[in-house]
Formats: structure tokens, C-alpha cells, sequence
């Protein structure tokens, strides 16, 4: 005979009922609502809004300047994990907690200072001006943006699972003979992959949506510098409510297919 | 004795209530950014007005700045603006066309063209003009380069590009293809394009980008006022700009609801007052009244000005043939 185990928070219809009532109401109902509007639009006045020349290289900016910035933070941000986990040092608490805020920084004081920063006679700017390249103002300085405000997702991922793999088992593929390099790839990688690519996937995620810090970095320039997020922006500012959306529409479909291919690509990875 | 003044005192003021029925106000001003100053002033005047005009009224003006593009869809949204002072006629006029909350012939209901006050655009350059700039002909140097927010979402913006249409226009002999070649020009002297007036401001006068920007006449006065703007910047008056004009207008519909009507249609005529015009001149509005003109007019150099009604045909033709998709500011970018 099955026991039925008795949950810990009550009520099957109760938490799901809930689930579903805070998800219509947070997520569901504002998606659907940009649907049924951009849906007054026909298929072809929808594709010769998505794709207008500046439309196509706005989209192309906003994703790459967002994928850059995630692989940059995938890359540092796990190094920022490894370091904090690993290693005991004076002042580890004091970064460990200073991660976060990039999260709470208002994301508009973040662009004006690094913009500050990184113009052409600014402090670090001048340097790259004498070098002959542009950094503010440039699609490098809007993946610089992105970088910062990302920082804290693949850290914050990769962190928790870093400290619960034991030493023991890479002492054990030590003791086995396994090279760094081999412990590195066999034991470490395929343990933190997963955890990763959350991390990765949340901050190219955010990335793709900023407006906030990267509009005083970018310049603005049509086709050069412009993130779509500014163009529903210029759209609105004519009132054309429609074309707005169908951007809204176009980002939330490409968004959903990127995030869902590394969904499966994690489940992939964890069943092999 | 305590209770027999107590009667009194509630006799009293039922007496008082009964003959003037003192109200309490809160009007809401949803404006555009660079009033801010203006308004501040602008209100502690208009509330001691309405109140040495009707005892115990208690008054309270609440100020809502931002792009005026944003702030107007704020409004359309259901934002509950008793008046509206924005940077453009035409984003009034969207108010009017898609939020209903206000007569489309709103701007008749107000003298001048329901525009208390004007500016214009002019120039602000390094302090001693090391690029020696005088005029619109000197933005396309070869070394010049040009600060300027973007005309599709900061409303000022428009101005300053349809002034130097205008100079284009005029420097060409007419010709709409040579003005085009001109804004063509400017713009490839334009290294960012921020969103805002402000934006633009910051990036020219904190980031020390650019030898020029394009600015609201009182929006230069600002930044020479500020801190040590004075030994940092130079006014440049250009032979010829573009006269513009930020209108007002009363959201009917939202005063309607809250009662605010009788109020908010004296706080718009109060700023066509002697009082409200010099508040406009201290805060660097050219203010409508000729008098208060002449007395602050050293203040306001005289330059030749365009205006949107006369030589644009209003906002109506302006903004789809200048700023919409596909216009004209969208085609100098595109032939790049």
C-alpha cells in the first residue's frame, strides 16, 4: 500500500491556484495583452516592421552586445565564484556582498558613471582614445554596460554549487592520477555546467531588455549604436502604440527560443 | 467657560463655511524637464494669488517633469493632470486625439496660441569660442563637433532641428533639397544622439563632449548659472532661428472629475499676468507681454525667428514629414 506523503506547505489546489493566479496576473496578462495588440497589425505590416534595416541592426547590437556580455561574465563570473569559495582572504565578505550591487544600483546612475568613465576624456577613456578606439559611444561601451549590470547572475549561480562539490572527490582523481587539466574537465566542468548555464542565460536574458544604463553609453546613433529597446522607445514617442509592441512581440519570440534551445541544452547535459 | 467657547467657536465657523465655502485644491502640472525652476517659482506665486483672492482656500500644486513625449503619454495612460505645459503643440495634440480628455481646438481657448511664454534655440560653445562658432554655417567645419538629443525622442530636439532646417532652407534660396544636404551634414557632425534635452546637457557640459550643442535658450542660461558655468561656457546667438513655443492647456476631464476646473483655468491665465510673465523672464522665458519684455530685454538678444505655424505649417504637417518613421530626419540617416 502507497503512503501518501503528506506535503510540507498544504494543499495541492491551493498552491497552484495560486501559482497560476500570481502568473496571469504578473507575467500572463501583460504578454497576452502585447499579443492582442500587436495582433491588429496584418503579417505583412508586422514583417516590414521587424524588418526595417534599423530594426534588423538594432537586433543584431542588442543581441550580440548581450551575448558578449554574458560569455564575459561566464567567463569572470566563475573565476569571481572559484575565488570566493576556495580561498580565504581579508575583504572576501566585504566583495562577496558588493556583487550584488549592480542589482541595486539604479541602473540609469550606472550608465551616467560609466559613461563618465569611459568617454573619450574620461579617466579610462582617454587611454583607449589614444589608442584610436572609442569605447563610450561605441557597441563596446554598451556591451560594457551590460557587463556590469549582469555581473551578479552567473556568480550567484555557480557559487552555491561550487562550495557543495567536496574536495575529496578531486583529491580522489588526484590520487588517481588525473592531471589539473583532467580534473578540471572531468570532475569540475560537468558539475558546474548546468548551474552555468542558468547564470549565463539570465544574464543575456537581462541584457537583451536594458534600457536604463545602456542609453547614456550608447550613443545612439541610428544603425550604428540604437538597442532595440530604444527604437519601441522612439516608436512610442510618435504614439504608434502598435509598432512598439510588435518589436515588444518580435524580442519576446526570439528571447523564448534562445532561452528555451539552452533549456534543452542543459537537460542534455545533466541526463546524458 | 470652556464648553460656552467651544459653542462659539463651532457657531463661528459655521458662519464663516456657510457664507464663502473655503475648498481645498491639489492641482496636478504635468510638465517637461527643463521647467522644473520655472514652475517651482511659478506656483508659491499662483498660490498666494488664488488665496488673497478666495480666503481659506487651501491650494497645493504638484509638478511632474520628464520628456514631453513620455509625459504626454502619461497622461493618454491616465495620469490625472489637471493642466498640461509641454514642449510641443503636437504632443497636446495627441493628448486630445487618442486620451479624449481635452477639445482638439484646445489651443484657440488661450491667447497666443495657448503659449504664455517662448525660447528659442541658441548656441552653447566653450568658454572663448575656441572653434570660433557664430552662426549655423560654422557647425559643419570640418572639426566641429555638434551635442544634439535625438528629435525622435526629446521634444526640444525638434526645435533645434527644425531650426537648422530653416537656416538650410534660407541659406539654400528656398531649396528643400539643399536644406536636406545641410541637416545631412550637421548630423554627421553629431557624435551622440542622447534621448533628452537634459541627457544632452550632461553629456556637453559634465562628460565634455562636443564644442556645441544645440540648446533651449533658457536651458544655456542654466548651465552658465550653475556652479561655475560662467568661466566654462559662451552663448552664441545664431542670425536666425526657430521661435519656440511650449504650450499650456487645461485636461478638461481630469479637472472636471476632481472639481479643479475654475482653478486650473486661472492658474494657465495667471501665467499671462504681469506677475506670471516676469516669472517666466527670471527663469529665462522670453515672456508674451511687451512690457515685461522690454524691461528684461537685454536679457533676449533679437535674432530672426521662424515659427512652426508660418513656415512648417504647424505640428500637424511637421512631425509626420520631419520625425516620423520614414521622414525626413529617418532619410538623412538611411542615405548614410
Amino acid at each position: 500500500m502507497s503512503r501518501r506523503i503528506s506535503p510540507v506547505i498544504p494543499g495541492f489546489g491551493l498552491t497552484l491556484g495560486y501559482t497560476v493566479v500570481y502568473l496571469s496576473l504578473i507575467v500572463l496578462i501583460p504578454l497576452a495583452v502585447m499579443f492582442i495588440h500587436a495582433a491588429q497589425l496584418t503579417w505583412d505590416q508586422f514583417w516590414a516592421i521587424i524588418t526595417a534595416p534599423r530594426v534588423l541592426a538594432a537586433l543584431k547590437l542588442s543581441f550580440g552586445t548581450a551575448f558578449y556580455a554574458a560569455i564575459i561574465n561566464g567567463v569572470i563570473g566563475t573565476l569571481l565564484a572559484w575565488v570566493l569559495v576556495r580561498y580565504t582572504f581579508p575583504g572576501r565578505k566585504i566583495i562577496d556582498a558588493m556583487i550584488d550591487l549592480p542589482f541595486a544600483l539604479p541602473t540609469a546612475v550606472a550608465g551616467i558613471a560609466l559613461t563618465a568613465l569611459y568617454t573619450p576624456t574620461g579617466l579610462v577613456g582617454q587611454f583607449a582614445a589614444d589608442l584610436g578606439f572609442k569605447i563610450a559611444y561605441s557597441p563596446l561601451g554598451i556591451t560594457l554596460a551590460l557587463t556590469f549590470v549582469t555581473m551578479p547572475f552567473v556568480v550567484r549561480t555557480v557559487q552555491p554549487v561550487l562550495a557543495d562539490i567536496p574536495r575529496e572527490v578531486e583529491e580522489a582523481a588526484a590520487c588517481l592520477g588525473a592531471r589539473p587539466l583532467q580534473v578540471f574537465r572531468y570532475i569540475l566542468v560537468p558539475a558546474l555546467l548546468p548551474a552555468w548555464l542558468t547564470g549565463f542565460a539570465l544574464a543575456f536574458a537581462r541584457g537583451v531588455g536594458e534600457y536604463g544604463s545602456v542609453i547614456f553609453i550608447a550613443g545612439n546613433m541610428p544603425m550604428k549604436t540604437e538597442i532595440l529597446p530604444l527604437l519601441i522607445m522612439v516608436k512610442l514617442d510618435q504614439y504608434d502604440y502598435t509598432g512598439a509592441t510588435a518589436i515588444g512581440v518580435m524580442m519576446l519570440v526570439v528571447s523564448f527560443v534562445l532561452l528555451l534551445l539552452i533549456n534543452l541544452l542543459q537537460r542534455r547535459i545533466e541526463t546524458p | 467657560m470652556s464648553i460656552r467657547r467651544y459653542a462659539l467657536a463651532a457657531l463661528a465657523s459655521a458662519v464663516f463655511a456657510g457664507s464663502a465655502v473655503a475648498k481645498d485644491y491639489e492641482l496636478l502640472n504635468v510638465s517637461y524637464d527643463p521647467t522644473r525652476e520655472l514652475y517651482q517659482d511659478y506656483n508659491a506665486e499662483f498660490t498666494k494669488f488664488w488665496v488673497a483672492n478666495h480666503p481659506g482656500d487651501t491650494v497645493k500644486i504638484q509638478q511632474s517633469h520628464g520628456g514631453s513625449g513620455k509625459q504626454g503619454r502619461s497622461v493618454i495612460d491616465g495620469l490625472r493632470a489637471d493642466v498640461v505645459t509641454l514642449a510641443l503643440a503636437g504632443d497636446i495634440d495627441e493628448i486630445a486625439k487618442l486620451g479624449k480628455t481635452l477639445p482638439e481646438n484646445w489651443q484657440t481657448r488661450l491667447p497666443d496660441a495657448s503659449t504664455p511664454y517662448t525660447s528659442t534655440i541658441v548656441f552653447l560653445v566653450r568658454k572663448g569660442n575656441p572653434k570660433g562658432i557664430h552662426d549655423w554655417a560654422d557647425l559643419i567645419k570640418p572639426d566641429v563637433s555638434v551635442i544634439t538629443p535625438n528629435p525622435k525622442t526629446s521634444g526640444g530636439a525638434r526645435w533645434n532641428f527644425l531650426a537648422a532646417w530653416a537656416y538650410g532652407l534660407k541659406a539654400g534660396g528656398g531649396d528643400e533639397a539643399k536644406a536636406k544636404e545641410y541637416v545631412q551634414t550637421l548630423f554627421k557632425h553629431v557624435p551622440v544622439l542622447d534621448t533628452g534635452a537634459r541627457g544632452s546637457t550632461i553629456t556637453f557640459v559634465n562628460n565634455g563632449q562636443g564644442d556645441v550643442l544645440l540648446a533651449w535658450e533658457n536651458e544655456a542660461f542654466l548651465a552658465l548659472q550653475e556652479g561655475d558655468g560662467k568661466d566654462k561656457f559662451d552663448i552664441v546667438v545664431p542670425s536666425l532661428s526657430i521661435l519656440a513655443e511650449p504650450p499650456v492647456a487645461v485636461v478638461d476631464k481630469n479637472a472636471e472629475k476632481k472639481g479643479n476646473e475654475a482653478i486650473a483655468t486661472e492658474y494657465l491665465k495667471h501665467l499671462y499676468s504681469k506677475e506670471g510673465q516676469v516669472i517666466a523672464a527670471k527663469n529665462f522665458y522670453r515672456p508674451r507681454n511687451a512690457e515685461v519684455l522690454a524691461q528684461y530685454g537685454s536679457q533676449f538678444p533679437k535674432l530672426d525667428l521662424v515659427t512652426i505655424d508660418k513656415d512648417f505649417g504647424g505640428w500637424k504637417t511637421a512631425q509626420p514629414k520631419f520625425f516620423n518613421d520614414g521622414g525626413v530626419f529617418d532619410q538623412i540617416y538611411s542615405a548614410q
